[in-house]
């Protein structure tokens, strides 16, 4: 292809407009992602805020365009939201704790014990129920702790049954469901640990559980905050784990959702306490580089 | 890193124990889908596989997997495309702003689904209803790309730091344009983190159902919107469970493709 004969295609004048113009490209690239979160997503969040200051009207339900902040006040000093709120903050941090104390020994075993081959096996096998699907084993927990299920009869020749529908099985199904999300990324963070830093901490006379108390943890804490910013924040807005197997239990979800369609106004109001919570977590833990990990 | 014998038993049992409790509801449901009893009772009662033919006869069933898969075939396409342009930016580019850029990416996956749920369906309601666009396949499509980006801009980007810019540098140098550098060096580099991404999106959507349930119309049900249906029924149960064990096995279909994909596990 000569070069003059080149010059005149429009793809290629188009190329060298481009190629001289990094900022134009940089726009090119950025306007439709943008467009699309910044202004549909953003935009969308945005038409919520705003009728969280709307009200409903008490008997046909249809939203009245007058502003107002008796929704907000509502969430803020009705003792009813405060409990569900306070439950479903407690339900998210036992989660978080329950799968870091389950997860810390698995993926320190599995990235520097196991061997290679093993290695990469058992990651496949932690891996693999992420793709069975949230429905399929929330419903699986629900035939488990149903009466007459596996754990009732488990239990039973102890005397014991199975805990039923309630808080602990919620915080139990949720521990179990986002269990993988903190599992990996602690095992990408364990297996980048150097064995110098390791052998230098032996040799200087720390026995293992020292050595992985002050080296290998404070290494891994990003990669605990990027696990934990998975299992908090799923935690904290779920709403179908709890219709599934919290028997009467509610969560923050459960109230948004129950008032979608007869009060959006109010539902709004509640979401911005998950909102506000989840952005809170995810500003203070940026700071620690811990999103680049996700 | 040296560890006394204790310690490694110890670690061993911890991670046996964990993939135990992993595994325990799953294979449950795969025995359960051949329980001859209608209920859950343990220990089942004898073998048999009419619920298996009994999901097979359903039509239901098979009307909303057809549109879980257009759904996710929908969003995937959107999220790849989104997806890599932002990461190709983010990479690629020093701009002001370019934090907030991938704070916003994860922001629609981070925050309660529900919270997406309902601020899509207000948004829909007071932008595309006037339009005449109804709440349908095409509103769920746009509902899950939303938050399928952020999985391709992560493993997209995750790839495009690893690659050096020289490859790039050097196919202009032979007098390459841009549009032919990208489909000759750039794209074949990073095809299979494109691929990996597309697997995860895909999956994302296949078994997303909380903004799914805010986003699709009356008369649009994806699977997972059949299975949440079909669980509150009573007599639905077993059929319920055949499609959970069909759904387990197929888990790891995903999990052997990206292996042969990248060399490595997915995430």
């Amino acid at each position: 292809m000569s070069a003059p004969a080149a010059a005149r295609t429009p793809v290629r004048r188009l190329a060298g407009v481009l190629h001289r113009h990094p900022g134009l490209r940089l726009a090119a690239l950025l306007s439709a992602p943008m467009t699309w979160l910044a202004l549909a997503y953003l935009g969308s969040l945005a038409v919520l805020l705003l009728s969280a200051f709307w009200t409903t009207n008490e008997f046909t339900s249809s939203i009245e365009y007058r502003w107002t902040t008796a929704n907000f006040l509502a969430v803020l000093t009705d003792p009813q939201y405060r409990t569900v709120a306070l439950r479903t903050l407690g339900i998210a941090v036992s989660v978080t704790l329950i799968d870091a104390v389950i997860a810390l020994p698995m993926a320190f075993h599995i990235a520097r014990v196991a061997g290679p081959s093993s290695r990469r096996l058992l990651l496949v096998a932690v891996l693999t129920p992420l793709w069975a699907g949230y429905l399929v084993k929330a419903y699986a927990w629900w035939v488990m702790l149903s009466h007459g299920g596996i754990l009732d009869w488990i239990t039973a020749p102890f005397g014991g049954h199975s805990p039923g529908f309630g808080v602990p099985a919620v915080v139990m199904v949720l521990a179990y469901l986002w269990l993988p999300y903190m599992v990996l990324p602690l095992c990408t963070a364990f297996g980048q640990l150097p064995d110098s830093l390791l052998d230098a901490s032996a040799d200087l006379g720390a026995g293992p559980w020292r050595t992985f108390r002050s080296v290998v943890l404070p290494l891994a804490r990003p990669a605990l905050i990027a696990g934990s910013v998975f299992t908090f924040s799923l935690s904290l807005g779920d709403y179908l784990t709890v219709q599934i197997v919290g028997g009467t239990t509610s969560m923050l979800g459960n109230v948004i959702a129950s008032n979608v369609t007869l009060n959006l106004p109010l539902a709004a109001a509640v979401s911005c306490v998950p909102v506000l919570l989840i952005v809170g977590y995810l500003l203070a833990v940026r700071r620690t580089g811990a999103l680049d990990n996700l | 890193m040296y560890l006394s014998r204790s310690a490694r038993v110890l670690l061993r049992l911890a991670t046996a124990l964990g993939l135990t409790a992993i595994y325990t509801p799953l294979l449950l449901v795969l025995v359960n889908s051949f329980n001859a009893s209608r209920s859950f009772a343990w220990p089942p009662s004898g073998f048999s596989t009419r619920w298996w033919s009994a999901a097979w006869q359903e039509t239901g069933l098979r009307a909303a997997l057809a549109t879980s898969l257009k759904a996710g075939l929908g969003a995937t396409a959107v999220a790849l495309v989104l997806g890599s342009m932002a990461a190709f930016a983010a990479t690629r580019y020093r701009f002001f702003g370019r934090q907030s850029v991938s704070f916003l990416l994860i922001l629609p996956i981070a925050l309660p689904g529900i919270v997406t749920g309902i601020a899509l369906n207000a948004a829909f309601r007071t932008v595309l209803t006037p339009l005449g666009v109804g709440f349908g396949l095409f509103t769920v499509v746009v509902g899950h790309a939303t938050f399928c980006i952020v999985v391709v801009f992560n493993n997209v980007s995750a790839r495009l730091r690893r690659i050096a810019p020289s490859a790039e540098e050097a196919s202009a140098d032979l007098g390459a344009h841009t549009f032919q550098t990208f489909w000759y060096v750039t794209l074949p580099a990073v095809r299979s983190a494109l691929l990996a991404g597309a697997l995860l999106a895909f999956a994302l959507s296949f078994d997303e159902i909380v903004v799914t349930t805010f986003t699709a119309g009356p008369g649009t049900q994806t699977l997972p919107l059949w299975i949440f249906d079909n669980l509150s029924r009573p007599n639905q149960g077993p059929v319920v469970d055949v499609v959970a064990a069909v759904l387990i096995v197929l888990a790891i279909l995903p999990v052997y493709l990206a292996q042969r994909l990248s060399g490595e596990p997915l995430r």
